[in-house]
C-alpha cells in the first residue's frame, strides 16, 4: 500500500485511475446484464453477416442478392422477405434448397449445409423481414400427449392434411408433376415448421388458426400411426380396399391366369 | 383327312358350309401318344409324382392342425420392413401348399396319366319330343283337376287377390328411399345450408372462431358454419356434408375478382364450398401458388384467384363461393347462404346464376 499512496501524486496516476475505473464499470456491467441472445432466429451481427456470405454463394442466384427474389427470366426464386427463419430452417435442413435445377418441386436430398450454417443462413433471412421463426422443441414434443390428443390430431390430420398427403401421410401426387411428399419417419420439427411455413405449393397452417396444441396432436398422431406394425404385409398407404384389390386382381388373380397358361403350353406328346 | 373329319355331315349342307367358309374344316387334329403313354418308365414316374403331391397334403393338413393348436399368437416374424403374425404365416403356408399341391397333383395327373383320347359329341335339339310334350300337358291338367280349383273358384279368387296385395306393403316400403323431390322439397333440403347471415365461419373440428388478421397469405382454413356445433347425429352430418368449406387468403393484386362480387371477401380472403360440383367429394387440396383447387376423385380443378371456375376436369360448374364479412367483434361471418345450391349436379337444378 506505501508503494500505491507514495506514487499518488504521479502523472500518470489520474489516467491509470480513469483505465482502472473504466475496467471495473465494464466487469459489473458483463456481470448484472443479461447475456446477449446467441440463437438462431434472434441472430446476433456476426451470424447475419455469416449467412449473408452463404447466401450469396448459394441462394442468391435464384433469389437475388439480397434475398428480393426473381420473378422473371428462366432461373427464379421467389422473395424471401418475412418468409421468416423456419421457412429456411425447413427448405435447407431438408435439403430442398438450393435447388440443383429449376423444377416443378424442389426434391428432398443430402443437405451439404452444416447445423451452424442453416442457423447462420436462418439469421440472415429472418433479418430481411419478419416471419415465423424456428419453433422452440417444447412445442413439437409429442412425448406427453394422451389417447384422447392424439385422436383429435388423426381428426385434424384428416380434414386439413389427408386431402394432399393420404389418410396414413403417405404422400400424393398434384397438379403438372407436384406433389406432396411422404410424411413418414419425418423430424417433428420439420412437420411443425412446414405447417407454419407453407413450403411450395402446401398452405401455411398458422398458429392462430391451427394452435400448436393442435400441431403436436396431428405430429403426435402421424408418428404414432406409423409406429404400429404392418401387420400382414404391405399397407399401400392405407387406402383400403381399392388398391389392396387391384393388387389382389392383377398380381394375385394375373398370377393364377399366367400359371393356368404355362400348364398348357408345357406339352406332354411324346413327340 | 383322316377318317376324324367324317363328323361333317353328309349331303347338300356340307357344300354351303365350304361356300360360305372358302377354307375346309380341318377337323381334329390326329391324336399323339405322350411319352407316358409309350414308356412304361415315364408313366411310373408321373405316377410317383402325382402320389407325392397327394401324399403331401395330408401332411401339411396334420401340420395345420398342430400349428393351430401349438404355435402361440403373439410371435412375430419379420421380413426387412414388413411384419406377419407367425401363427397366420404357418397356417397360411400349410393350407395354401395342401390346395396347391392338391391342384398340382390332380392337373399331373389329367395331363400324363388320363386317357386323352379327344371325343366328339354332336349337339342334339333342345325341343323336348312330343310324347313328352303330351305327357307333360296331360300331367298338368290332371294336378290342376287334383287342386280343385276349377270346382271351388273362389280359392283361387281369393289367393290372387292375396298375391296381388302381398306386393302392396313392398311397393310402400320403396317411398322410404327419400322423400320425392318436388320443388318444396328441393329449397327446403338439397338447395340451403344451415350457413345464414352472421354465422360465424368456424374451423373444423375445433369449431374455433376466425380473425382475418389470424390468416396469412397463402393460409388455408377448412371450416364449417358455428351453428353446425348445435346439431347432433344424422342431422349433424348431412349439414355438414352441405356445409363445409375452405377459406383461403391470396394477395388481392394476384386474383380476379369478378364485379358482381366485389364485397363479397376481406381483403383476398374468400370463402368457397368444399364440396365438388361434379360428384361431391369434399376437396381441400389447395395449390397456394397457383391458387388451384384440386378434386383427388376425378382431377376437377377450380382457380379460386377466379371465382372458383374449372381450369381442368370434368366438373361443369364453378365451386359456389360463400360471400363474407366481419362481425362487430372482428370475427369472419357469413353474410349469407350459398346464392346457388353446393354440391353435384341434379336434373332439376337451375344452373343460370353459377358463373359470377
Amino acid at each position: 500500500m506505501r508503494l500505491l499512496s507514495s506514487r499518488r501524486r504521479h502523472p500518470a496516476a489520474k489516467a491509470l485511475l480513469l483505465v482502472a475505473g473504466l475496467f471495473l464499470m465494464g466487469a459489473l456491467y458483463s456481470v448484472i446484464a443479461p447475456p446477449a441472445h446467441v440463437l438462431a432466429e434472434t441472430g446476433n451481427s456476426q451470424q447475419i453477416a455469416e449467412g449473408k456470405a452463404l447466401f450469396a454463394v448459394g441462394c442468391a442466384s435464384c433469389h437475388g442478392l439480397n434475398g428480393e427474389g426473381q420473378v422473371e427470366g428462366t432461373i427464379q426464386g421467389p422473395p424471401l422477405a418475412g418468409v421468416g427463419a423456419a421457412a429456411v430452417d425447413f427448405q435447407v435442413s431438408s435439403g430442398r434448397m438450393p435447388m440443383s435445377r429449376p423444377e416443378q418441386q424442389a426434391p428432398v436430398k443430402p443437405n451439404e449445409y452444416s447445423e451452424e450454417e442453416v442457423a447462420a443462413l436462418a439469421a440472415y433471412v429472418a433479418s430481411l423481414g419478419p416471419g415465423p421463426a424456428i419453433p422452440e422443441p417444447a412445442a413439437y414434443d409429442t412425448a406427453n400427449l394422451s389417447a384422447e390428443d392424439l385422436a383429435r390430431g388423426g381428426e385434424l390430420f384428416r380434414t386439413n392434411c389427408s386431402a394432399c398427403h393420404n389418410f396414413e401421410g403417405a404422400g400424393g401426387a398434384l397438379p403438372n408433376g407436384k406433389y406432396a411428399p411422404p410424411l413418414i419417419g419425418l423430424d417433428n420439427k420439420r412437420i411443425y415448421e412446414a405447417m407454419i411455413t407453407g413450403p411450395q405449393q402446401m398452405p401455411v397452417f398458422d398458429d392462430e388458426v391451427v394452435t400448436p396444441e393442435d400441431k403436436r396432436a396431428i405430429i403426435g398422431y402421424l408418428q404414432a400411426l406409423h409406429e404400429q406394425p404392418t401387420n400382414g404385409g404391405l399397407a399401400l398407404g392405407g387406402v383400403g380396399p381399392v388398391s389392396e384389390g387391384l393388387w389382389a386382381w392383377i398380381i394375385g388373380l394375373g398370377g393364377l391366369i399366367f400359371f393356368a397358361m404355362w400348364i398348357t403350353t408345357r406339352g406332354v406328346k411324346a413327340k | 383327312m383322316t377318317e376324324d373329319s367324317s363328323h361333317h355331315q353328309p349331303g347338300s349342307e356340307l357344300a354351303t358350309v365350304e361356300e360360305r367358309y372358302p377354307v375346309p374344316d380341318p377337323g381334329l387334329e390326329p391324336h399323339l401318344p405322350r411319352l407316358t403313354d409309350v414308356d412304361e418308365k415315364a408313366a411310373n414316374r408321373a405316377t410317383r409324382q402325382v402320389a407325392t403331391f397327394f401324399g403331401l397334403v395330408p401332411i401339411l393338413c396334420i401340420g395345420f392342425v398342430v400349428v393351430y393348436f401349438a404355435v402361440p399368437g403373439d410371435v412375430w416374424v419379420d421380413f426387412g420392413p414388413l411384419r406377419a403374425n407367425g401363427r397366420n404365416l404357418l397356417l397360411g403356408l400349410t393350407f395354401g401348399l395342401a390346395l396347391l399341391f392338391l391342384g398340382v397333383g390332380a392337373v399331373q395327373w389329367a395331363r400324363k396319366l388320363m386317357d386323352d383320347q379327344e371325343k366328339i359329341d354332336y349337339r342334339h335339339s333342345a325341343a323336348s319330343s312330343d310324347a313328352s310334350k303330351n305327357y307333360m300337358l296331360t300331367e298338368l291338367d290332371k294336378v290342376v283337376d287334383e287342386t280343385k280349383l276349377t270346382r271351388r273358384k273362389v280359392i283361387g279368387r281369393s289367393l290372387l287377390a292375396a298375391l296381388a296385395t302381398i306386393l302392396l306393403p313392398m311397393i310402400v316400403g320403396l317411398a322410404d328411399l327419400g322423400p320425392w323431390p318436388t320443388k318444396k322439397k328441393r329449397a327446403e333440403t338439397i338447395e340451403r345450408t344451415i350457413w345464414a347471415p352472421g354465422v360465424r365461419v368456424v374451423n373444423d373440428i375445433t369449431f374455433e372462431p376466425i380473425k382475418p388478421e389470424d390468416i396469412e397469405i397463402g393460409q388455408l382454413i377448412n371450416a364449417e358454419p358455428a351453428n353446425l356445433e348445435e346439431l347432433e347425429g344424422a342431422e349433424f352430418q348431412i349439414e355438414k356434408a352441405k356445409a363445409a368449406a375452405i377459406v383461403v387468403r391470396m394477395d388481392p393484386n394476384t386474383i380476379t375478382i369478378p364485379p358482381t362480387r366485389q364485397g363479397w371477401n376481406i381483403g383476398g380472403i374468400l370463402c368457397y364450398s368444399k364440396i365438388c360440383t361434379h360428384v361431391g367429394c369434399p376437396i381441400s387440396l389447395w395449390e397456394q401458388q397457383t391458387h388451384h383447387l384440386l378434386c383427388p376423385c376425378h382431377q376437377s380443378t377450380f382457380d379460386l384467384g377466379d371465382a372458383g371456375k374449372v381450369v381442368f376436369g370434368p366438373a361443369a360448374r364453378p365451386l359456389p363461393q360463400l360471400p363474407v364479412m366481419l362481425d362487430a367483434e372482428g370475427y369472419i361471418v357469413a353474410q349469407r347462404d350459398f346464392l346457388v345450391p353446393p354440391g353435384p349436379s341434379y336434373f332439376e337444378r337451375d344452373s343460370r346464376n353459377d358463373s359470377p
